[in-house]
């Protein structure tokens, strides 16, 4: 199996890639690690007829911190999420995350920015950079423009990045003292994509929840956020009862695809059982 | 469409290559390059037979493309063997019986080769995890855990 034809193009800088995807309009594309679009390019389900490679472009590669928050660049691998002692300190959540995405061969190549850009509703980081309320820098024609994650998720393969549009960088706040995460996902085998997950990242108030969002991976057309569930939570002591009321309306809003993982009522039992863990799991981690 | 001139190095030595923006490296290497050691399995980045080392780092080559190892150093399984005497993990899978039909086994090998650079003394479980890209349909794995492991350990006491 081999992609289909196309011109390939190897550009040093964000401004180049912008007038290249000026220049080629919908017949371009970009390859980051090329581990989702490559596979999409052998099977025909994209032909793009310019490539546009981004692997060697330095300004987009590498985290810092810097005004408060952490800064990733959109080129950063998985493995190199995983290493960085930043992350570790400052966002545990992502390296966790990257942690479970495919294998190691897969997580030299694969980009946390190829991974939101790509808009697959089994793709893990959507999910977490929608409950740490991350936010995106895109680059395009008029220049550049900060989204955030909650509301880029429009529907499968479907994000807000427009065309003309490159991201280049992820910025994340920083976890504070009383802040937890949980992430839990359900998979057949190491390399498989999520039948479901459930991301939680809750902060404390002495024993309240001050504040808590819940997101939901593979269960849906997108990655979204039960909305529902964590106004359950918000402002509680949070008790096993008020996990079960939460863990019955994250249900309530799963919308499974039947597929060789399951069909739609194992799947929205699955992200049910997910959410319970990963409540369980953040408030653990919140107390310390 | 143009065709690209690209150069890297491939188990020490520089090789040149014309090709197509659309080829593979594990079709270059295999059909150009003429070094078959390398395996096509699933051709869609989940079984790892393909795996070579690149600049340092285990990739799946279905799923690179040739172009993008322009100027790269490449190691193989034939890059392992140095003067005809065989790597110490060639020896262990020898020796503990990592294999069977042996398709899986030059991915094996490289990625083993690899892993033990990341992580020279590593446990059962880290084992599992750092070979957990490449499938093997006839050993039920365990012959190859523990032929690392012995690889591991004739490295260490070198
Ligand atoms: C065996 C296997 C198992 C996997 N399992 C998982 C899993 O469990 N969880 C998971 O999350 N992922 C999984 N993946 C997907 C993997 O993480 C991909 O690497 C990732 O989805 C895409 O990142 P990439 O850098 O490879 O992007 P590419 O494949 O290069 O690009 C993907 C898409 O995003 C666009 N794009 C990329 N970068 C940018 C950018 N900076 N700006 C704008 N557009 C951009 C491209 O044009 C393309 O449309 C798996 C992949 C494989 C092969
Ligand atoms: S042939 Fe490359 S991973 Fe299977
Ligand atoms: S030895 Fe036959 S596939 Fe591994």
């Amino acid at each position: 199996m081999i992609p289909g034809k196309f011109e390939y193009h190897i550009p040093t800088t964000v401004d180049e890639v912008v007038a290249l995807l000026g220049e080629y309009g919908d017949e371009a594309k970009i390859l980051a690690g090329g581990h989702s679009l490559l596979p999409m390019m052998k099977l025909r389900f994209a032909e793009p007829a310019h490539l546009i490679d981004i692997s060697r472009i330095g300004e987009i590669k590498g985290i810092h911190e810097q005004g408060g928050t952490v800064r990733i660049g959109a080129m950063t691998t998985e493995n190199e999420l995983i290493a960085s002692e930043l992350l570790q300190q400052k966002c545990p959540l992502i390296p966790a995350v990257a942690r479970l995405i495919a294998d190691p061969q897969v997580r030299n190549r694969g980009t946390i920015g190829g991974d939101i850009a790509h808009g697959d509703p089994g793709n893990d980081h959507p999910a977490a950079m929608m409950a740490l309320d991350a936010t995106f820098v895109l680059r395009g024609p008029n220049g550049e423009r900060e989204v955030p994650a909650n509301g880029f998720f429009l529907g499968t393969y479907w994000t807000d990045l427009q065309q003309g549009e490159i991201m280049t960088e992820i910025r994340v706040p920083p976890f504070t003292s009383g802040t937890g995460y949980g992430f839990n996902k359900l998979k057949r085998k190491t390399g498989d994509f999520a039948t479901a997950a459930s991301t939680v990242v809750l902060k404390l108030n002495g024993n309240t929840c001050a504040d808590i969002r819940i997101t939901l991976t593979n269960v849906g057309p997108t990655a979204f956020r039960a909305d529902e569930a964590e106004n359950i939570l918000r402002g509680q002591v949070i008790s096993e009862a008020l996990i079960e009321q939460a863990a019955q309306q994250v249900m309530a809003v799963c919308e499974p695809a039947k597929d060789l993982r399951g069909d739609e009522e194992y799947k929205t039992h699955m992200a049910a059982e997910m959410t319970r863990r990963s409540i369980r799991d953040a408030l653990a981690r919140a107390k310390g | 469409m143009a065709k690209h001139n690209i150069s890297f190095k491939l188990n020490g030595q520089q090789v040149n290559a014309l090709v197509e923006s659309r080829e593979l490296l594990v079709h270059v290497i295999r059909e150009q390059c003429g070094q078959t050691g390398t395996h096509i399995g699933c051709e869609t980045s989940h079984c790892g037979v393909c795996t070579v080392d690149l600049n340092g780092e285990s990739v799946k080559s279905c799923t690179v493309l040739a172009v993008q190892a322009d100027g790269s150093e490449v190691m193989t399984v034939e890059g392992l063997a140095q003067n005809g005497v065989l790597h110490a993990v060639q020896e262990a899978f020898m020796q503990e019986h990592g294999l069977q039909c042996g398709f899986c086994t030059p991915g094996m090998l490289i990625r083993a080769y690899r892993f033990l650079q990341e992580n020279p003394n590593p446990t059962e479980e880290e084992i599992r995890w750092g070979l957990s890209g490449n499938l093997c349909r006839c050993t039920g794995y365990q012959n190859i855990i523990k032929a690392v492991k012995v690889a591991a350990e004739k490295m260490q006491s070198v």
